[in-house]
């Protein structure tokens, strides 16, 4: 029995598992960034100063940040990770 | 609504900063082809740069208390807007010498060499003064892998090593306060500390 075809089975899969691996990569960067803000806040609780709130003006209460890591992730992951994601895997 | 205090401008830009490091390591990770799936995602970073550089300038209006940190955040605001300006004009293909290329890489050392210059106080003075050598020295090394990234645009290493110098940028930028110590180290002439 010749081999042939399964090499070739396993070589038409391999840029197809190439590109999962990818889309899984860039779909994690947003929410990865998101959690590093997360962490940041609860190693440093004082600065989430809305849970709080003692006179505090719009800067010190909003732009805080781990409050912008996490802002920064999600905007990062919904308007371009998860379609570029999604353009990886239809790429492939 | 009163006019932010210096550090808070400090997170804001780390933050677009983050978000240009993240489209570059997305960039990075997918492939020039994915990447330029959708017509407008190749003009997403050069755009934002551009756009910080422009709001740089508002910095550099309202932060007026020395001439020096003028001169230093018109410098960035320039290097910010000639990057982006150059890197659009390639992208759509309005720029044709790959001369270009280099605009990016000389934005990057002249906005190390105007952190390292405007910096009169030595790295352990307080935290601002060692985060200020700090970006200096990344900027001006890593105009190095901006160099390669210009030169090879297709090398998938030097535009993960472009995406990860914009991070690192991002986190020092982040780790800025007014008035803080650094690694316990704070001269009395800096003034009183800030949590």
């Amino acid at each position: 029995m010749s081999t042939q075809p399964i090499v070739q089975t396993l070589q038409r899969r391999e840029p197809a598992r190439t590109a999962a691996r990818r889309a899984l990569l860039v779909s994690l960067l947003g929410p990865l960034t998101a959690l590093a803000g997360v962490v940041w806040a609860v190693v440093q609780p004082y600065r989430i100063t809305l849970l709080h709130p003692a006179g505090e003006t719009f800067w010190w209460l909003l732009v805080q940040p781990p409050l912008l890591v996490v802002a920064a992730g999600a905007a990062f992951h919904l308007l371009v990770g998860r379609p570029l994601a999604r353009d990886v895997e239809e790429l492939s | 609504m009163t006019r932010p205090p210096a550090e808070h401008v400090h997170w804001l830009f780390a933050t677009g900063v983050l978000l240009l490091g993240l489209f570059l390591l997305a960039e990075a990770i997918v492939g020039t082809e994915a990447w330029r799936r959708r017509p407008w995602r190749p003009y997403l970073w050069p755009s934002f740069a551009f756009l910080l550089g422009t709001l740089m300038w508002l910095v550099m209006v309202s932060f007026t208390s020395s001439t020096i940190h003028m001169l230093a955040h018109s410098a960035w605001a320039q290097a910010l807007m000639l990057a982006g300006a150059a890197e659009l004009g390639l992208v759509r293909g309005k720029l044709h010498s790959p001369l270009w290329r280099l605009a990016t890489p000389f934005a990057f050392f002249v906005s190390g060499a105007a952190f390292l210059v405007h910096e009169q106080n030595p790295w352990f003075f307080q935290r601002s003064a060692f985060l200020h050598h700090l970006m200096g020295w990344t900027l001006v090394l890593g105009t190095s892998v901006v160099i390669a990234r210009a030169l090879r645009p297709g090398r998938a290493a030097a535009n993960a090593g472009f995406a990860i110098l914009f991070i690192a940028l991002a986190v020092m930028l982040y780790s800025d306060r007014d008035t803080a110590p650094v690694f316990g180290h704070l001269d009395p002439l800096a003034g009183e500390p800030r949590r």
